[in-house]
């Protein structure tokens, strides 16, 4: 196997044996259920019912079963690195290849008959494969780099991340100052549309990063969150009228009971079990938005949502109604749409700062400390008198409370919602932004989702190929940088003064191992 | 039994503890009392572990009463939840395999001992939030209390460090301070001294008197190595199959027949001397 390559550090031998049992097991009982479920089934034809069959669908079906137990098997047995590539190149490739092509291709070389194509078989292979690779993901990241070859890889960087330490007092202001000129800098519509759709999922990473670096549950759900802040502004908004501005911190209000309401069934949840069942919660709301057609607007969503005004002093419309101020009468400016973009831009770019600095402070506080104790070791916290129950909704409050906010954000940059832009891949593509960023990592969460969001737009012109190679790119990132790219980590309070800090940081690379301090340098 | 008399801190009352058909603990009954050290021994599985975990709320006893009495007021531990028995009653725990946070600096782990005060001081994270001066009190009176500590176990100079990259002795050490910082009436310790080398047992030895003595506090040991048992112990309870077969005085339990036979073997009265065993 090509897996050999990449599980360094293994005390044992993969249990083949047991392994393809439990797998052939599995696709048995696969087998057998899918046989009479979807193999055979009743197709109205002319003149009564017909049976026909899917056979090649329950033979997909099967393979699906067996290989994906495979991967689970890996992971349990601590190999989560090739069940993360394959799980990858499974969705990846799902997505440009439905399966059953595959089959019909098989199936005409040998002369049969080709199958009637269903698109079932490509969801279930991109989303399975999706959910697996997330979770493969996260255990690599778990894996602490406690023995070989990982560790030594990573200690380059480590040392790097701890020497950027000197520049996070710079780099912070650096980038706050560079955020506050953007819009000056690229005077250009699309550009500050995208800044504004990455310091979106910049503010959900910070957010979601309180559940999941810093109390260390892994919240598969978390665009829920974002979906009953969007939706509260929207329906508070377009029914009685009400002004962003005071729906804003309700938005976040109502998410934080949301956090809390979801919070409690799965207080006694840990591990996998907390990662389905939050994954399921993300669904339950998806589906009702879905549904509850009078409350929601069902699949057509909210459409006419009120823009933010200017504090409630302006409006940003070229011609408000009769007793409203436009915005550029008030400042004397001749009218240009790219005010409210504007407007928009720094308005997140806020938000996002008051997350992160709410979010950094908490971290100092017995509160979070709790949360990273919790993460660290929940029996320990239990045998120190900590009430697990409070401290994880707490966090799920904080977390839920700042998804809100993002939500109603959204709804008001949008104008029109639907349960459309509240789908699984929001949550992942977040989880991916604070796993990738680095374990409770601030600033890697920025670098991050500059990378997730902000180059697959910029690389749209390599269309398609962009997700395959967005997918590599995380692969290698995972494989290089399994505790994510910035995973320093401060303690939240020092007895001695802090080292010195150093402006250049590679000086502080170890000196026995010269060669990665080479590689370090060359990124 | 002990001349030493007094209101006993916990008491142990018909204590049994069955998994399915396995009992693991089997109408064990005996008394802890303020400063002294009561030494649990026992081969491995008798049940020593089961005991602690009983006491302090991991797990739930089939049957019998523990009472904890502090001050004027007694507990009830088996009617309590873990956290309550932890923060209420007082009893503080370390366990076999430590529990350190590994990826939280050695003075963090401190703080997080004393959550409760400074959860209590922060008002619903709001007087942290905003920094009050009634909070910034509490936090410095914490980190005081933890320096204190640091100092006792000789870890003030690795203060800022993770906890997860000291030496295993200095583990062993941090642990039983964190358990300190938690200000308990009754110490847990699950086998310290194992793993540990002579010099590093003896440090322990000294710990553990220093803190009966200077605290007044009482002590429940579990521990394998014998000399670390004779030596330090004011009462000893010995276990065998979820059994108590002796109950007293290290000098009375080494010269009972009962435990000669059951846990020292055919060795002599002094038994396995240093069996620095690694934590079964
Ligand atoms: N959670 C559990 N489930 C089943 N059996 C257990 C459990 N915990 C302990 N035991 C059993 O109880 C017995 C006593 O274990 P323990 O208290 O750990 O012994 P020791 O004296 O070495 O600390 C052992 O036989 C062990 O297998
Ligand atoms: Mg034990």
């Amino acid at each position: 196997m090509s897996s050999t390559a990449y599980t360094v550090g293994r005390d044992q031998a993969f249990p083949w044996r047991s392994a393809l049992i439990e797998c052939a097991i599995t696709a048995f009982i696969v087998l057998m259920l899918a046989i009479t479920m979807v193999g055979i089934h009743l197709e109205t034809v002319l003149g009564g019912l017909a049976i026909a069959t899917r056979f090649a669908d329950v033979g997909v079906a099967v393979v699906f079963a067996f290989i994906g137990r495979l991967a689970l098997v890996a992971m349990r047995e601590g190999h989560p690195l090739p069940a993360l590539i394959g799980a990858t190149a499974a969705a990846v490739l799902g997505v440009f290849v439905p399966p059953i092509d595959i089959v019909a291709a098989i199936l005409q070389a040998l002369g049969a008959e080709a199958p009637t194509p269903t698109p079932v078989l490509q969801v279930m292979q991109v989303a399975g494969g999706a959910i697996l690779a997330v979770r493969a993901a996260w255990l690599v990241w778990r894996q602490r780099g406690s023995a070989g070859r990982r560790a030594e890889r990573g200690r380059s960087l480590d040392a790097f991340a701890a020497g950027m330490r000197g520049w996070t007092t710079l780099i912070g202001p650096i980038a706050i100052v560079f955020a506050i000129a953007l819009p000056f800098i690229f005077d250009n519509r699309s550009r500050i549309d995208l800044a504004t759709l990455v310091l979106t999922y910049i503010m959900l990473a910070w957010g979601l990063n309180i559940i999941v670096g810093l109390a260390g549950l892994l919240d598969l759900g978390y665009v829920a969150f974002y979906a009953v802040g969007a939706y509260s502004y929207a329906l508070l908004g377009t029914h009685f009228g009400w002004s962003f501005w005071i729906c804003l911190p309700l938005a976040g209000v109502l998410a934080s009971s949301a956090g809390l309401i979801l919070g409690f069934p799965v207080l006694r949840l840990r591990g996998d079990y907390f990662a389905i069942v939050t994954l399921g919660f993300g669904e339950i709301i998806r589906v009702i938005l879905l549904n509850w057609f009078e409350f929601t607007g069902g699949p057509d969503g909210i459409s006419g949502i009120a823009r933010p005004s200017f504090f409630g002093l302006a409006e940003f419309d070229r011609s408000p109604p009769e007793g409203v101020t436009a915005f550029h009468e008030l400042f004397g400016l001749e009218y240009n749409g790219i005010h409210r973009v504007i407007f928009l831009y720094y308005l997140i770019l806020v938000l996002a700062l008051f997350v992160n600095f709410v979010s950094m402070r908490v971290r100092r506080l017995p509160i979070g400390r709790a949360w990273e104790a919790l993460r660290e070791d929940d029996i320990a916290c239990q045998s120190l008198g900590i009430n697990r129950r409070n401290i994880k909704l707490a966090a799920f409050m904080f977390s839920a409370g700042f998804g809100g906010v993002a939500g109603s954000f959204f709804a008001t940059r949008q104008g029109f919602i639907s349960p459309e832009s509240f789908q699984f891949i929001e949550s992942a593509i977040i989880l991916a932004i604070v796993v990738l960023g680095g374990m409770g990592s601030q600033a890697g969460i920025v670098l991050a989702a500059v990378l997730m969001i902000g180059m697959p737009e910029i690389f749209r012109d390599l269309e398609q190929y962009r997700m395959l190679a967005f997918g590599a790119l995380m692969v290698v990132i995972m494989v290089w940088r399994p505790r994510g790219l910035l995973s320093h980590r401060d303690p939240s309070v020092r007895l001695h003064p802090p080292p010195p800090r150093q402006l250049w940081p590679f000086t502080r690379l170890p000196k026995p191992s010269a060669a990665p301090a080479e590689k370090a340098a060359g990124q | 039994m002990t001349a030493t008399a007094g209101q006993p801190l916990l008491t142990v009352d018909h204590l049994t503890m069955r998994f399915g058909g396995l009992v693991a603990i089997d109408d064990v009954s005996f008394v802890a009392r303020p400063r002294e050290i009561t030494a649990i021994i026992g081969p491995n599985g008798a049940g020593k572990t089961t005991v602690f975990n009983c006491l302090t709320g991991f797990y739930k006893a089939t049957e019998g009463m523990l009472t904890l009495c502090r001050g004027t007021r007694s507990y009830l531990l088996e009617r309590m939840e873990g956290h309550d028995i932890a923060s209420h009653a007082g009893i503080a725990r370390t366990f076999q395999n430590i529990r350190l946070f590994a990826n939280m600096s050695v003075l963090e782990n401190l703080l997080v001992a004393q959550h409760r005060v400074l959860m209590a001081a922060s008002v619903g994270t709001i007087a942290g939030m905003f920094g009050l001066p009634s909070y910034r009190h509490a936090e410095r009176a914490a980190i005081d209390k933890a320096r204190q500590w640091l100092d006792r176990v000789n870890l003030t100079h690795r203060a800022d460090e993770d906890a997860g990259n000291l030496p295993y002795g200095d583990q062993r050490r941090l642990e039983i301070a964190r358990a300190m910082c938690s200000g308990p009436a009754l110490l847990c310790l699950d086998e310290p001294a194992a793993g540990l080398n002579p010099r590093e047992t003896h440090q322990l030895n000294e710990l553990i008197t220093g803190i009966r003595d200077d605290f007044g506090i009482g002590i429940l040991l579990i521990e394998h190595d014998m000399s670390v048992v004779m030596q330090i112990s004011d009462h000893v309870v010995v276990l065998d199959y979820g059994r108590k077969i002796s109950d007293g005085t290290p000098a009375e339990v080494r010269a009972d027949p009962a435990v000669i036979r059951a846990y020292l073997g055919e060795e002599e009265d002094e038994g396995p001397q240093s069996q620095a065993s690694a934590g079964a």
